[in-house]
């Protein structure tokens, strides 16, 4: 049976793990793995452990069809909209996790239509954070992670071949093997893949890899079972940080090289990147910060043999897992008008496309990994996210808004939020850290590795990350939402030993003066809205 | 009606049958400021926001009226325990959450609950069957079952003599009565409940000496005394707290979970029909998490959390120090969040409510009080032959907070023999070697 949970809701009650220990386990306080594809056995436990999580984050597939949310249809604006609703035809290019959820929320709110999905890949939509996780360390199969289906709902799938190019004027997406599908309205949900070794010659050695399909998690999960003298990894960030969390848990020794200072830096900055080296060098991660990979090299069988690093030195290596950050998936959007590049595509707050001179294009939205989209709170500047949630957050408005006109469609104002799961810690962030000037421990102890760190930009808090503390994160959420200010002032539970500011140390980003504050209020997408608030601490 | 006056009628004992019209009524009030200085939080975002908040303490040394009174004890007060965990704050209390869960749940133990269920199935059963033998009888289902069957497991958990039963009654119901703001103010509930769990420390106390020269078990106890290798051990005293903490908790709510259970199952005999059926494997499940919101055994977190910050919460702002409560069984019928919320209704989508609260100090028991609902639920509809209530209401218990059936007499035209392990639903679901 097909399990997944929305870990950007777990906030690490473990209830699940007490309904099905064999499915679920807890690392360390709160971090979260599991099964995605439990023995049949195990549906029983399993449905208890989802009806037990009080964040009800787990979804199964259903065997009965009885259950799932019923929306009654919205009552159409004008003979356009009504018509399309009945018999529009959407086309989703991207059998993604977006590109799915799109098409459920389009039928569970009244769409009728004819619907395609588009994948380039020849799998249904699965869920990809296991692939660097759970697959590596043998709790789950690579090729188990098909995200379930909870509604039996009508699409027509045209896997195993990608979109090749978009005719906006004839309508049409052409596919690589020549064949042309038209549309009403298009999502584009192409997301990203994974940015390859640039060396060619190299990346083809045996024991050279990425990890971002089922396929490479397999190609990856055997060349760790095989035990091999060491693995290299290469570039410390989130993929990279897991992965070498699952050599050690595998007993394998890694050996991380990233040119920046410490792990994690580009996405948490340097003062919790500091804390993950430390992490990281715990649990015996021959951490190389500050250096680069100059060549990888193979023996006359074109295995991988050896690391040749910028500060001289050589590794013996058998295995080496680039993880470089991923390249957004565009290329078949070039020639097209759309305003794509290498940042993505661009589209406004309610997902719809851009062309190239900035005007909304009309029928065509985009959602997940691949959008670029203005967010209020972070000054109308665009962000181009690789979170889960967001992927599900923002197909929902967008699923919405191509079956809705005018002021009916909603704005995509969710905080962003992510989570990984590493070194048996549960790092878990909500708003835009790299979007500050400041970082604060809030609350709690870093050295006990239990803390929560706010961010602040011009003096007001932009984010907060947490490791191992997520249950407070949802405060930290709306002091966000409400452009509160920064430091936070108030006495907490569990203050922290040293609570002053120190400088964010995030990658620099261009920030224009004269800042927009932005208050959003609501919970459901329905109801976000955002109000421009001026405030005398700026 | 004022709500000074919705809070003092859901307190008074007349309206326990059914207080969720007041709850409606109080929730028109998200956040109520009582007449002795407390608020009372009913609506479920600001409860839930609350949860998550820590600008809120539970440390009830935080309150400046209880902390004037403590250190003040008379000579011939009992020597008093230091707080047990859920009175505490991080970090200790997440310290003492740990090492009470390394013998009880995952990480170390992910396992022990779930290797229970047999024996869970086995006490309902023998409690089921000494109903047997009479054709049509009546029952008090409480007395008879919803009571002895948590208060046996929790004495299995921590190994305390069964037969201590009657002690230990009276020491835990000199505990909830002091949880109850009905009986007098915050102050003076505090310094009642301290006595009476320094009591129940005393009789741990005794029983441990009594074990002192046997091999330690798998209980809870002789865990928790062991401590989990990583951390240093609780001391004795913090061992004693948390105990009688255990005992008070693990037999005086679940009574009420199963009692509320089976009333509303026999208000709602649609559902008991489809239980007693048994071919939705998931239903027992979902009827627990149902009636976790719509009859909660806990309504009132009524030992108050503690203002440690102004709070600004739905236009009202909570003083720094201000003891608050959180109204959960109002908080869970919350119709801005949950669609139609008066309605018993096991087939309910994202059933989130807050009948073991939320955050950090989230219940504790929780994966236990589940499966025993779930069993004693699924095996009563199974097995009892034409359940009738006798009255309805019930006599109610007199805790507004700890709320549930004093008894609950149904009459039964016999019982059904318990199912052979090999045709009953647990039995497949036993571990395998």
């Amino acid at each position: 049976m097909k399990v997944v949970v929305d870990l950007t809701r777990c906030q690490g009650y473990a209830q699940c793990v007490f309904a099905a220990p064999d499915v679920f386990t807890i690392r360390g306080d709160e971090a979260l793995l599991y099964d995605s594809d439990p023995d049949e056995r195990q549906r029983e436990r399993v449905e208890r452990a989802a009806a037990a999580c009080p964040v009800q984050a787990i979804v199964l597939e259903r065997q009965d069809g009885r259950r799932g949310q019923r929306h009654s249809p919205q009552p159409a604006i004008g003979d356009f909209e009504e018509a399309f609703m009945r018999n529009g035809h959407v086309v989703i290019v991207g059998a993604s996790l977006a590109g799915v959820r799109a098409a459920l929320v389009m039928r569970r709110q009244g769409f009728t239509g004819p619907l395609t999905v588009i994948g380039d890949e020849p799998h249904l939509p699965y869920d990809r954070p296991p692939l660097s996780k759970q697959v590596l360390i043998g709790q789950a199969r690579a090729l188990g992670t098909e995200l379930p289906r909870r509604d039996e709902f009508d699409v027509t799938w045209r896997l195993g071949v990608p979109a090749a190019g978009l005719d906006l004027i004839g309508k049409q997406v052409e596919l690589a093997d020549g064949q042309k599908v038209g549309f009403d309205r298009l999502l584009i949900a192409t997301g990203l893949r994974a940015r390859p070794w640039p060396n060619e010659a190299e990346a083809a050695l045996d024991g050279v890899c990425t990890v971002r399909t089922p396929e490479d998690a397999a190609a990856l999960r055997r060349l760790l079972t095989a035990k091999p003298d060491r693995v290299l990894v290469i570039g410390a960030g989130f993929t990279g940080s897991e992965v070498a969390s699952a050599c050690r848990d595998l007993d394998v020794p890694v050996t991380v090289v990233d040119r920046g200072p410490v792990p994690l830096a580009g996405a948490l900055g340097a003062l919790i990147g500091r804390v993950a080296a430390r992490m990281q060098r715990e649990h015996g991660v021959d951490l190389r910060c500050g250096v680069q990979v100059e060549a990888l090299e193979g023996d006359g069988s074109g295995r991988l043999r050896r690391a040749r690093l910028s500060d001289g030195s050589v590794l013996d290596v058998d295995v080496a897992v680039a993880a470089l950050g991923s390249i957004r998936n565009v290329e078949w959007l070039e020639g097209s008008g759309l305003a794509a590049g290498a940042w993505g595509v661009t589209c406004d707050a309610g997902c719809r496309a851009m062309d190239v001179n900035g005007v909304v294009a009309d029928d065509v939205f985009v959602a997940g990994d691949i959008a670029r989209f203005p967010h209020p709170v972070y000054n109308y500047q665009y962000l181009a996210l690789e979170h889960w949630g967001n992927a599900i957050a923002q197909a929902e408005v967008a699923a919405h808004n191509m079956i809705s006109a005018g002021s009916r469609r909603w704005p995509h104002l969710r905080l962003p939020e992510f989570w990984s799961t590493q070194f048996d810690t549960e790092i878990k962030s909500v708003g835009v850290p790299t979007y500050a000037d400041q970082v604060v421990i809030a609350q709690g102890s870093v050295a006990g590795r239990r803390f929560v760190a706010a961010y602040g930009y011009q003096g007001r808090i932009t984010a907060a990350v947490a490791f191992n503390q997520s249950r407070w994160l949802e405060f930290y959420a709306e002091l966000i939402d409400r452009a509160a200010p920064f430091p936070p002032s108030f006495p907490t539970v569990d203050p922290p030993s040293d609570g002053h500011p120190v400088a964010a140390e995030v990658p620099d980003r261009p920030t224009p003066t004269g800042q927009a504050t932005v208050v959003v209020t609501g919970h459901k997408p329905s109801e976000r809205r955002a109000r421009l608030v001026s405030r005398p601490y700026l | 009606m004022a709500g000074n006056g919705v809070w003092r009628q859901i307190l008074d004992y007349s309206h326990r049958a059914d207080p969720y019209p007041l709850f409606a009524q109080l929730r028109e009030t998200p956040v109520l400021r009582l007449e002795d200085g407390s608020y009372v939080v009913s609506t479920y975002r600001e409860i839930v926001a609350l949860l998550h908040d820590p600008r809120l303490s539970s440390d009830v040394r935080n309150l400046p009226d209880v902390a004037a009174t403590v250190g003040s004890t008379s000579d011939d007060a009992p020597p008093g325990l230091p707080p047990n965990f859920i009175r505490t704050d991080p970090p200790e209390h997440d310290r003492m959450r740990r090492l009470l869960t390394w013998n009880f749940g995952p990480p170390h133990r992910p396992g022990r609950i779930d290797g229970m269920l047999p024996e869970l199935l086995e006490i309902v059963t023998g409690l089921i069957d000494d109903f047997a033998g009479m054709g049509t009888t009546r029952v008090d289902l409480v007395d008879r079952f919803a009571y002895p069957f948590p208060v046996t497991v929790i004495c299995r958990l921590l190994d305390v003599p069964r037969e201590d039963e009657p002690r230990f009654h009276a020491l835990s119901g000199a505990v909830i009565e002091a949880n109850n703001p009905a009986t007098a103010g915050i102050a003076e509930r505090q310094r009642r409940r301290e006595k009476a769990m320094a009591d129940l420390g005393q009789y741990f106390a005794t029983l441990l000496d009594a074990r002192r020269d046997r091999p330690a078990g798998d209980d809870l106890l002789s865990g928790l005394l062991r401590g989990d290798g990583a951390e240093e051990p609780m001391t004795r005293e913090q061992v004693l707290s948390n105990a009688a903490l255990l005992l008070v908790a693990g037999h005086e709510t679940t009574v009420n979970l199963i009692a509320n259970g089976i009333l509303t199952l026999l208000r709602h005999p649609e559902v008991l029909d489809r239980l007693r059926r048994g071919n939705e494997p998931d239903l027992a499940a979902r009827v627990v998490e149902e009636l976790l919101r719509y009859e909660p055994p806990v309504q009132i977190l009524s030992t108050p959390r503690n203002a440690v910050a102004d709070i600004e919460i739905a236009g009202t702002i909570i003083p720094k120090g201000s003891p608050v409560i959180l109204a959960l069984a109002a908080g869970s019928r919350d119709p801005a969040v949950v669609p139609d919320p008066d309605r018993f209704d096991p087939d309910r989508e994202h059933n989130e409510h807050l009948g073991f609260g939320g955050g950090i100090h989230y219940c504790f028991g929780a994966p236990l009080a589940r499966p025993e609902a779930r069993i004693a639920l699924t095996e009563l509809a199974y097995r009892l032959e034409n359940p009738r209530l006798v009255d309805d209401p019930p006599p109610y218990r007199a805790s507004p907070s700890l709320r549930g059936p004093r008894h609950l007499l149904v009459d039964i035209d016999g019982v059904e023999p318990a199912r052979p392990p090999s045709e009953h639903p647990i039995a497949h679901l036993r571990r395998l070697p």
